[in-house]
Order: C-alpha cells, then sequence, then structure tokens
C-alpha cells in the first residue's frame, strides 16, 4: 500500500510537536525527521522553524538538508514553509548580518521599518491576512478562507519578495503593510503560524494536504 | 491598530484546575482538558496553563498532563510552574507549551532569563512577575505562587528582566487576583509604560468594563482571566464583542 508521506523537517530549531498534531488531527501520520532521505521520499514537505536565520541554516547545512529541501521544490512537491522556515526559503536573510538562503523563492527577509504609533516589535498576536488585489485564494492553501482572516504571528522580520506574483497574502502592521504569505507553484510559505491560528489555521493544513 | 488577545488561565494542582483567591487555591473547579477544549473552541486567543504548586513543592509540572490537555488545542498555550532548566523548557515544548513562564527560578537566578532566551529565542520566554503592593508606588515581586517574598522592586525587577531578554511580560496582582474588583490599574500603568515586549495582565477581572479599563487605562496588550471564565460569569466571546463595540480590536 503507498501511504502518503509527509516529513515535517526537524533541523534543530523550534518545537515540532504541535505542527504533528495540526496534520493528526486530519488523521495524518506526519514524520520528524532530520534525514535528507526522508525529505528526498517525502510526497510533501514542511519546514517549520522559529528562531535566528544563521541558525536555521547552519541547522540544514549540518544535517545535508540543503540539497534535499531544494530538491523537492524543483520536483514541486507541495512544501510549506512556517515562520522562520518559509523565511529559509528565500534568496537571503538580513538578521545579525548577510545570510544566504536557500533561494527557492527570489527575495529577502528583512527587519520590520520603524512603525506607528511605536508599535511593538517583535510582532507577537493575531493579525489578518488578506489576499492583493483583483487576487484569487482559490486552488491554493487559502481556498475558502474569508479575506482578513486572522493568523497568529510571532516575528521581528518579514518577507520582501522581489517578484509580486509570488505573494499570496498581505498583512498590517503599525500602519506597515507586508506579504505575509507567498507561492510559487506548490512551494507555500506563512509568516504566522497555521498550527498555532485556530480554525483557520487548521483550514490552512487541511488545504495543504489537499494538495498533495 | 492591533488585536488585544483574550487569555483564559488555568491554574493547576494535581489533575484539577483550581480557583485560587489571593493566589491561595481554594476550590476545584474541573478538568483542565475539558476546560481547555471549551475555551479554545469559545475563541480563546492563547491559553495559559500554570501549575500553581510545583516551585513551591521543588517539583516539575506533570508533563503527561499537559501533553493530554493540549493535544487538540490548536491556539499559543504558555506554561509555567516550577520551570529552572533549559531541560524543563524542552519537555514543556514537547508537551505542547509554545512558551514558558518563569517566576520563582528567574528570582533565584536571573541570568537563566538569558540562557532559555539565547536557546529558544524572546518570543518563548515569558517573564512572570507576581506583585503586592507594599506602598504607594511600590510593589514587591513574590514567588512560589505568591506565597514567598523576594525583596525585589517588581518594576525595577521587570525592567531587568527585559534586558536580560524576556519577550513578554505577565504581570500578576496578589492583591486582586480572585477579588473580582478589576485589575491592578497603577501597577499595570507604571509597568506598560516603559516596556517595549507585550504586557499580559492577570488577576482582578471582576467583569467586562474591567478588561475595558486595563486595555484602555492601563495599556495591556492581554488581558488573562480565570474565574469569570471557569465560572461562566462572562464568556469569552461576550468579552469580545463588549471590547469590539468599544472600539478595541481583538480576533472575532
Amino acid at each position: 500500500m503507498n501511504k502518503t508521506k509527509i516529513t515535517i523537517v526537524d533541523y534543530g530549531v523550534g518545537n515540532l510537536s504541535s505542527l504533528k498534531k495540526a496534520f493528526k488531527f486530519f488523521g495524518m501520520e506526519a514524520d520528524i525527521s532530520e534525514d535528507p532521505q526522508s525529505v528526498e521520499r517525502a510526497d510533501a514537505v514542511v519546514l517549520p522553524g522559529v528562531g535566528s536565520y544563521e541558525a536555521g541554516m547552519r541547522g540544514l547545512k549540518v544535517r545535508g538538508l540543503v540539497d534535499a529541501v531544494r530538491g523537492a521544490a524543483e520536483k514541486n512537491r507541495p512544501m510549506l514553509g512556517i515562520c522562520l522556515g518559509a523565511q529559509l526559503l528565500l534568496s537571503q536573510g538580513l538578521e545579525f548580518g548577510v545570510f544566504n538562503g536557500l533561494d527557492i523563492i527570489s527575495g529577502k527577509v528583512v527587519r520590520f521599518p520603524d512603525l506607528e504609533n511605536n508599535e511593538k516589535i517583535p510582532q507577537i498576536g493575531w493579525n489578518g491576512v488578506c489576499p492583493l488585489k483583483d487576487q484569487t485564494w482559490q486552488k491554493t492553501i487559502f481556498d475558502s478562507l474569508s479575506e482578513n482572516f486572522n493568523a497568529y504571528f510571532v516575528h521581528s522580520y518579514i518577507f520582501n519578495l522581489d517578484n509580486k506574483e509570488d505573494m499570496l497574502g498581505l498583512t498590517k502592521y503599525g500602519g506597515y503593510e507586508f506579504c505575509s504569505a507567498f507561492k510559487k507553484g506548490n512551494i507555500y510559505g506563512c509568516q504566522f503560524h497555521p498550527e498555532k491560528s485556530g480554525p483557520a489555521g487548521l483550514k490552512i493544513i487541511k488545504n495543504f494536504i489537499d494538495l498533495i | 491598530m492591533k488585536n488585544i488577545r483574550i487569555m483564559p488561565r488555568l491554574d493547576i494542582k494535581g489533575p484539577n484546575v483550581v480557583k485560587p483567591v489571593h493566589t491561595e487555591a481554594l476550590h476545584v473547579v474541573g478538568d483542565p482538558k475539558e476546560l481547555a477544549q471549551r475555551y479554545y473552541q469559545q475563541g480563546a486567543d492563547e491559553i495559559i496553563y500554570m501549575d500553581i504548586v510545583a516551585s513551591l513543592y521543588g517539583r516539575n509540572l506533570d508533563f503527561d498532563l499537559l501533553r493530554s490537555v493540549t493535544e487538540n488545542i490548536f491556539v499559543p498555550v504558555t506554561v509555567g510552574g516550577g520551570i529552572r532548566t533549559i531541560h524543563d523548557i524542552n519537555n514543556a515544548l514537547r508537551a505542547g507549551a509554545d512558551k514558558v513562564a518563569i517566576n520563582t527560578y528567574a528570582i533565584h537566578r536571573p541570568e537563566f532569563i538569558s540562557e532559555a532566551a539565547k536557546e529558544f529565542g524572546s518570543q518563548c520566554i515569558v517573564l512572570s512577575i507576581e506583585a503586592k503592593k507594599q506602598s504607594d508606588g511600590f510593589w514587591e515581586a513574590y514567588t512560589d505562587g505568591g506565597r514567598e517574598s523576594s525583596g525585589l522592586d517588581a518594576i525595577e525587577w521587570a525592567k531587568r528582566g527585559l534586558e536580560l531578554g524576556a519577550g513578554e511580560l505577565m504581570i500578576t496582582s496578589i492583591d486582586q487576583d480572585g477579588t473580582g474588583r478589576g485589575y491592578d490599574l497603577d501597577l499595570i500603568k507604571k509597568i506598560t509604560s516603559f516596556v517595549s515586549v507585550p504586557v499580559i495582565v492577570y488577576g482582578g477581572a471582576g467583569n467586562q468594563e474591567s478588561f475595558l479599563k486595563v486595555i484602555n487605562d492601563g495599556g495591556a496588550d492581554a488581558v488573562a482571566a480565570a474565574s469569570v471564565f471557569h465560572y461562566r460569569n462572562l464568556s469569552i466571546p461576550g468579552v469580545k464583542k463588549f471590547l469590539k463595540i468599544n472600539g478595541i480590536n481583538v480576533r472575532t
């Protein structure tokens, strides 16, 4: 029997149990693995993570995961980057220096600019996610979610994409609008945490499973 | 404007959620798993889970219980009670916590906050301060579930905690806790006037107005409450609706 294989990439940063729980909620047993082969063989890959950009890339490199993740992306396997995991899919991160990312999505990870009303950085809490003007979320992982659905964010750095067509969602914080989600083929990234975003977040996980 | 978070708090003793009055556990409220699920379904923005005797008894919180409580909870969970090593934090995270709240051990050894923030990121470390008013403008920080005085000025301790790398502050007023007379606005105001991280306030919620006041006048980023939700005097959707009518952004 061919069983669908979802690999949650464990590269040494962050808490992966809640993500595994979210897949389990839909009856899917996701493997948490740091083995490049597990990533190569996976039908779908989730790249989670919390922490600094440099530590994240180092975590991928020392486990030999860079080529495995890139390879899965080249084959357009469903992939979901979350928070730092999504940031690592970009070309470069500017957190505590300049660090090369996986370069699967063209763009840089930059710090929030100064915000209105001295809004606090990091952003910790719930915020809305909207489609771009004239954009439809049909047949994406945001399918059937309401425009401006609320999601849970914890971050100081944001995606700064080179190509507008890669953008999937926008969020406004402290008067500043930033790209909070991207999509390129089957490769997705969310700055927020779907696994912590209540029913809306679970819907995203479900939509992602349906891509497989 | 950003969303203000509403956070029900579960005070755990043994296998039960208990109702604390002046931080002394008095009544068994119910099963933590059921309560957590009820609050999640009602739209809690986060859940606070505190083992209120772990520090006092010098033991760890019950990680197995935590795991079962958080099993089908898909909002962030902050966990506290007896956290005193990096290993404890790892265990809590693996058992379903997203952040840990540290009070007693941080007072005994402040550098633990830095060590924990370095290991897990500041966003994971909530400095919990339980403050008891001593005189006008002076609050003392207490430990061990509000039982032991530390001699530390709560305001100065908050400043120090931020320098050490705490990503959020949870401020409990021991005087107001369980009274339903409203949050300690003087204390909260004093702290929110200088901090650069989100402030969660706890202790004293009695009615919807107490939520509105501590947000508008106190500057709270997140409001935690226990009894008013446990005994259904207020509901989470009801509080959110009231806040929204009064111009406060909340997730609905």
